[in-house]
């Protein structure tokens, strides 16, 4: 699905990584934690082209992201649904608009029961007509991974999807993305949130990488 | 067919699209005012192009066609060298007709100085003869000098000497006008372009968002598109109907009976301001679309 040859990233202020190897086998479910600044986000960017790795090569769904004109970039994102860690929402326009966002882009019509399903399962029928900036922080994660899914991407990068939430709306947000991974969906995780890893180890067999001193790791034994 | 479906795309209506760029009131109303008042100006200069053009024709038409000669002699001697001008122009190619003014249109001509009633029997007033020439016209300076061989009164004016400035005047005012309405497509494109920039910056998260759940560029640039030229549209319609009213309205000077009273549309004419707010829709149409594909092309 999503594989990183020797990548590296640079920007003005140096190096942020280099050397990094990744593939995303269908199917499989990831955590990337680390501190925060050492580029979790940055490598999420990379995978979704908002980001082009400063050297080594970036393949998405087996093309390199270096080649794709922005037409494909965007082609590229239907198929890859994104958590953002700022959940980039239109404040203007309601929940369920928002959600259904990445149809509407696509000129895909979004039928209303699949999206009363959706809202329903993140919990959200209620919030339907508000705006995004009047949701608890729990409420808006849930509305932008419904946004991230609706598409039935094949693959889930979700950036510390947990941040700023309690821990009870942790463990819906992370059982959500669980089922999402039985459902046969690739799924990746950044966040720096030990217990949250912990708490998924009875539920799915995940892999744990750790980004540190610029490089990547295999955070001991797999979950 | 694939440049012609984009321009399709470009304009046709989605409704969602709108809704996910929220309405810019300023630049919205930057943007109707502007083309309504570029629109206002452009439907005078379109009818100065058109009266001058108008003008310049129908003088240009006139002298090329007439001409007159005029002999001053000796009270004795008048009638006969009018006979030898006649019978000379009867015989030089290019002059269709002759003829020597009566004395009743020579008083005319002198009435607005002189007053009716002028003796014009018994003043040296020299003799008109008109000339109306064909088609090709005649050679004025081979005439001259058959005329200052056989009619040494005769004075040959053909009438370009004092007319051909004001031809070449109107014509300088028809093109003035066309410039003008060029100027003023060009302002309304930078007008609409710095409008549709603003909407765009105003908009930069918006369109941030829509790249990352996957819009393509042209799906956004199409409902900044579709805004800009529906403004511009409507703005450079109401400005036409406005000056198109204002022209109709200018006062008929028939006494003047020159520049003024031209200055309008005629006939058929009439529909040419239709074109402006088409015009102004297509600048529109075009500025923002390349203001829109520039913005994003230059974010990530
Ligand atoms: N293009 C860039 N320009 C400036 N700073 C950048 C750029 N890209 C990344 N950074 C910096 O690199 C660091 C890593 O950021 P990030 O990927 O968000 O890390 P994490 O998600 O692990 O906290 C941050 O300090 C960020 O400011
Ligand atoms: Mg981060």
């Amino acid at each position: 699905m999503i594989e990183l040859d020797n990548v590296a990233y640079s920007y003005g202020g140096g190096e942020l990584f280099s050397g990094l190897d990744l593939s995303l086998a269908p199917g499989s479910f990831h955590f990337l934690t680390g501190p925060s600044g050492t580029g979790k986000t940055t490598l999420l960017k990379l995978c979704y082209g908002e980001l082009i790795a400063t050297a080594g090569q970036v393949r998405l769904f087996g093309e390199d992201a270096r080649a794709l004109d922005r037409d494909a970039v965007a082609l590229t994102r239907r198929r890859i649904g994104v958590v953002h860690q700022d959940c980039q929402f239109l404040d203007h326009l309601p929940v369920a608009e928002n959600i259904a966002l990445p149809l509407t882009v696509a000129g895909l019509p979004a039928m209303p029961d699949d999206l009363r399903d959706l809202l329903g399962w993140v919990g959200l029928t209620r919030q339907a007509a508000q705006r995004p900036p009047e949701l608890s922080g729990g409420e808006r994660q849930r509305a932008a991974l419904a946004r991230a899914v609706i598409m039935s991407p094949e693959v889930i990068l979700a950036d510390e999807p947990t941040g700023n939430v309690d821990p009870e709306m942790s463990q819906r947000l992370l059982a959500l993305l669980v089922e999402l991974n039985k459902m046969g969906k690739t799924v990746l995780i950044a966040t720096h949130d030990m217990s949250l890893i912990r708490a998924a180890k009875p539920h799915v067999s995940a892999r744990v990488l750790r980004l540190a001193d610029r490089k990547l790791h295999l955070a001991g034994a797999d979950l | 067919m694939q440049r012609l479906r984009r321009l399709f795309d470009l304009l046709a209506g989605d409704p969602q699209a709108e809704r996910a760029v929220p309405p810019t009131g300023f630049t919205a109303r930057l943007t109707v005012l502007t083309a309504g008042a570029m629109a206002f100006l452009a439907v005078f200069a379109m009818a100065l192009s058109l009266a001058t053009g108008r003008l310049a024709d129908r003088w240009a038409a006139e002298l090329a066609q007439t001409s007159t000669l005029r002999i001053s002699a000796p009270q004795g001697q008048l009638d006969a060298q009018t006979e030898a001008a006649l019978r000379v122009l009867q015989t030089t190619p290019g002059v269709a007709e002759a003829r020597a003014l009566s004395a009743d249109e020579q008083r005319a001509l002198l009435a607005p100085w002189f007053g009716p009633d002028l003796p014009i029997e018994s003043l040296p007033v020299p003799q008109l003869i008109e000339i109306i020439e064909d088609a090709d016209g005649y050679d004025p300076a081979g005439l001259r000098a058959r005329l200052q061989a056989e009619v040494p009164g005769a004075v040959l004016d053909d009438h370009t000497r004092w007319r051909e400035p004001l031809i070449e005047a109107a014509g300088r005012l028809r093109l003035l006008g066309l410039v003008s309405m060029g100027l003023i497509a060009v302002a309304t494109a930078a007008m609409i372009t710095l409008a549709a920039n603003a909407a765009l910056a105003a908009n930069a998260q918006v369109i941030r968002v829509m790249r990352l759940v996957g819009a393509k560029d042209i799906y956004i640039a199409r409902a900044f598109v579709r805004r800009f030229t529906l403004r511009a549209l409507i703005g450079a319609a109401l400005g036409t109907l406005a000056g198109t009213l204002a022209v109709m309205l200018l006062p008929r000077t028939d006494a003047a009976g020159g520049f003024l009273t031209g200055l309008g549309f005629q006939g058929l004419h009439w529909l040419w301001p239709l074109v402006i707010p088409i015009l102004a829709a297509l600048v529109a149409f075009v500025a923002t679309r390349q203001a829109a594909l520039k913005t994003l092309r230059e974010q990530s």
